[in-house]
């Protein structure tokens, strides 16, 4: 009986899709190594490695995984409390991440500069210029829903469109380089680990203290489950709907940094391109409902990550990076599609009716 | 029992666009008379680039009706022009190859509508991996631009470059020639399934029942409507549409690549959008969704013909246009809930 209820904790447990998930996508890669004759965990070997720039540097596919996969991290945190407050998505983070770099790397970099050596302002103000760049983007998006009450994906269309627009023009129609070794601190390495797991970490340390200690995690979820009855027991539903969209331009902000530091330049029509994508979709893989309500950040982060490890596997089997897109449809649609209600209805039918036919049977 | 009156919020709305339209459009005619703005070839030139893209956003109108969303069909375009591209270059005559698209496009709305409307997926993750798929199938079909020259094939060579004349509005440039105007084919497709469109949703028990899905599906359903096929049916429509408007892009940009038609998407939602359409459902109307397009096509060309301005304005003017008309929109909305 004991062993029963375990399993029904296991399987009720909203991890586990995306665990399972994640798990899977190692099975692959462990079944992939043993084919072709690796070591058959190759997957999970980290290794010190020494480099020219950084000195000793950890190095291995897992690491690499989460360092390529901090950003839409980053980026599905945000997603993860818009989407349980608002019951809609921020199609806007990836143009947005775009606009942060290039304001920041116009602030470093002096407006109309393409290329620098020297920090014209402090690194500080420019960092902090362009995550406060996040915070503008996301008080606008946030005023925009809670306030006026557009549809999510309406109201962050029009930064969709215009951010990315608006960081080309900062930015003079240029790549701004910004060649100074400090910049590039937040895309390398803090020690032997790279900075962006660093920052990720820190991110989700920061928002889960928030969201535990205080009641802000309660609020969101109930203010996406009924604004209105949240409202009527006293919340200021309005302000906290507003709230998750500062902060999730905020933690944009954050991502284009590190997004733009990796590169050490202002890229404005290849940064954060598609990533808003990554990012809804890592809250939907994590279990959590893009209808609003409660949600499950470590799933949601489980699921930025998994994205990312399906990438990484399928570079590691050869596929190009045009192509990969094709098998990441798929097995998307597949981990939804078992998640289903009407799937899984039709699951617990036949199950029930077997455990019928074979209790008859008795 | 209320009467339907002819003048309530959402008429009002499309008058807005319509109003806002001629008035974008005048200014570009005061300020760039001189480079010719006035011409009605301007005009046509608008409806001639943005043929494909009229044809996506009444797909995209009718998906939004049901309170449904499709960004696949971008992707989708630049999969249809890609196989077109590499299909007419091995040797497949021009009309199968349309088919074969437009079957494509069948094949994919019915997949995306069933987990849609049966397996009840939300339609963004549905259409956004449809999205992936449509992009990577077009890099697994050719990774190269292909471009459609009159050697590959001349059928659709001649259907690309075939001019139909309008009989009036005509100019003498400055070499003393007449220009006659003249559309494409492409233009004709669009409006032919623009009027289609809108007579589907005004006349049809179909049409009717998308707006009353999108409404409120429950009370549909208690209504007698299957609302699941309906949702179905929507979305195939929608990718059906899409693939005319791929073929009428590529007739316009005659190649295939795997960069095509990237936020094509976007366009036709803030296309419908600005023309008064609602993303959650119910409301709407193809001819906004027209105007939608006409005005960004305006934008596009007023700093097309400025010359001067970066390439970005056209992107910051519409997000600003948009911008505006839902403030207009969510305006009227609240001062609808207080009269009630």
């Amino acid at each position: 009986m004991t062993e029963k209820s375990f399993w029904k904790r296991v399987t009720g447990s909203g991890l586990l899709l995306p665990v399972m998930s994640l798990l899977l996508v190692m099975a692959v890669n462990i079944v992939f190594d043993i084919l072709s004759g690796n070591n058959p965990f190759n997957f999970f070997m980290i290794t010190l490695q020494q480099t020219t720039s950084n000195g000793s540097v950890l190095y291995g596919r897992i690491i690499d995984v989460l360092n390529r996969g901090s950003e839409a991290a980053i980026l599905a945190i945000g997603m993860t409390l818009v989407v349980s407050s608002s019951a809609g998505t921020d199609i806007s983070v990836g143009s947005v991440m775009s606009l942060c770099a290039s304001f920041c790397c116009m602030l470093l970099a002096g407006y109309g500069v393409s290329s620098t050596n020297e920090l014209a302002v402090p690194l500080v103000v420019g960092v902090l210029g362009g995550i406060l760049m996040g915070s503008v983007c996301g008080a606008f998006n946030g005023t925009l829903v809670a306030y006026f009450r557009i549809q999510p994906m309406v109201a962050t269309l029009i930064l969709y469109s215009a951010a990315r627009a608006v960081g080309l023009l900062l930015c003079n129609d240029l790549i701004v380089y910004v060649r100074n070794s400090s910049y590039a601190f937040f895309g390398s390495f803090l020690g032997p680990v790279p900075t962006p797991i660093v920052i990720t970490a820190v991110c989700v340390a920061v928002i889960t203290i928030l969201l535990k200690k205080s009641a802000l995690g309660m609020y969101i979820q109930s203010v996406g489950i009924n604004a209105k009855a949240s409202r009527i027991s006293g919340l200021n539903s309005r302000r906290i709907m507003f709230l998750t969209y500062v902060l999730c331009g905020t933690f944009a902000g954050i991502a284009g940094i590190v997004a733009s530091s990796r590169i050490t330049s202002a890229d404005s029509n290849n940064i954060g391109l598609y990533l808003e994508m990554d990012a809804i979709l890592a809250v939907a893989l994590g279990g959590n409902s893009l209808g609003g309500g409660r949600f499950n950040l470590a799933g949601s982060i489980i699921g930025a990550y998994t994205i990312q490890a399906i990438t990484t596997t399928l570079y590691a089997l050869g596929v190009s990076t045009t192509q990969a897109p094709v098998f990441k449809a798929i097995i998307v649609i597949l981990i939804v599609a078992v998640q289903s209600e009407p799937v899984r209805a039709y699951m617990k039918k036949r199950r029930l009716a077997r455990a019928a036919r074979e209790g008859g049977a008795v | 029992m209320r009467k339907r009156s002819g003048l309530n919020g959402h008429t009002i709305l499309l008058l807005i666009t319509i109003a806002l339209f001629i008035v974008l459009y005048a200014g570009g005619c005061i300020a760039y008379g001189s480079k010719g703005f006035t011409h009605l070839q301007t005009f046509l030139n608008i409806l001639i680039t943005n043929a494909g893209l009229i044809c996506v956003a009444c797909g995209l109108t009718v998906v939004m009706l049901t309170a449904g969303i499709d960004i696949s069909v971008g992707a989708l375009i630049a999969m249809d022009c890609m196989m077109l591209a590499v299909g007419m270059r091995s040797g497949i005559g021009a009309v199968p190859m349309m088919l074969i698209v437009l079957l494509v496009g069948v094949a994919f709305g019915t997949f995306q509508g069933f987990l849609i409307g049966y397996l009840e997926i939300q339609p963004f993750i549905v259409t956004m991996a449809g999205m992936f798929f449509c992009r990577g199938m077009t890099a697994v079909i050719c990774t190269d631009q292909v471009s459609i020259t009159q050697e590959i094939n001349a059928t659709f060579y001649k259907l690309a470059n075939m001019k139909i004349n309008i009989p009036f509005g005509g100019y003498t440039n400055k070499k003393g020639m007449y220009m006659t105007p003249y559309i494409r084919i492409t233009v004709v497709v669009a409006l032919l399934v623009l009027l289609a469109v809108f007579l589907l949703l005004r006349h049809t028990r179909f049409g009717r029942s998308l707006y009353a899905v999108g409404g409120n599906a429950q009370s549909a359903a208690m209504m007698g409507l299957n609302v699941k096929s309906i949702r179905m049916r929507a979305h195939m429509l929608c990718s059906v549409l899409a693939s005319i408007g791929g073929i009428c892009y590529c007739l316009n940009t005659m190649a295939g690549s795997v960069s095509q038609a990237l936020g094509l998407e976007m366009d036709a939602i803030s296309s419908a959008v600005i023309g008064g359409t609602l993303l959650t459902g119910g409301v709407g109307n193809v001819f906004g969704s027209f105007f939608g397009v006409l005005i960004n096509g305006t934008i596009s060309s007023i700093v097309k013909t400025n010359g001067k301005l970066a390439s970005s304005w056209p992107n910051i003017l519409t997000a600003l246009l948009l911008f505006v008309f839902i403030v207009i929109q969510s305006i009227f909305a609240a001062v609808r809930t207080r009269k009630k």
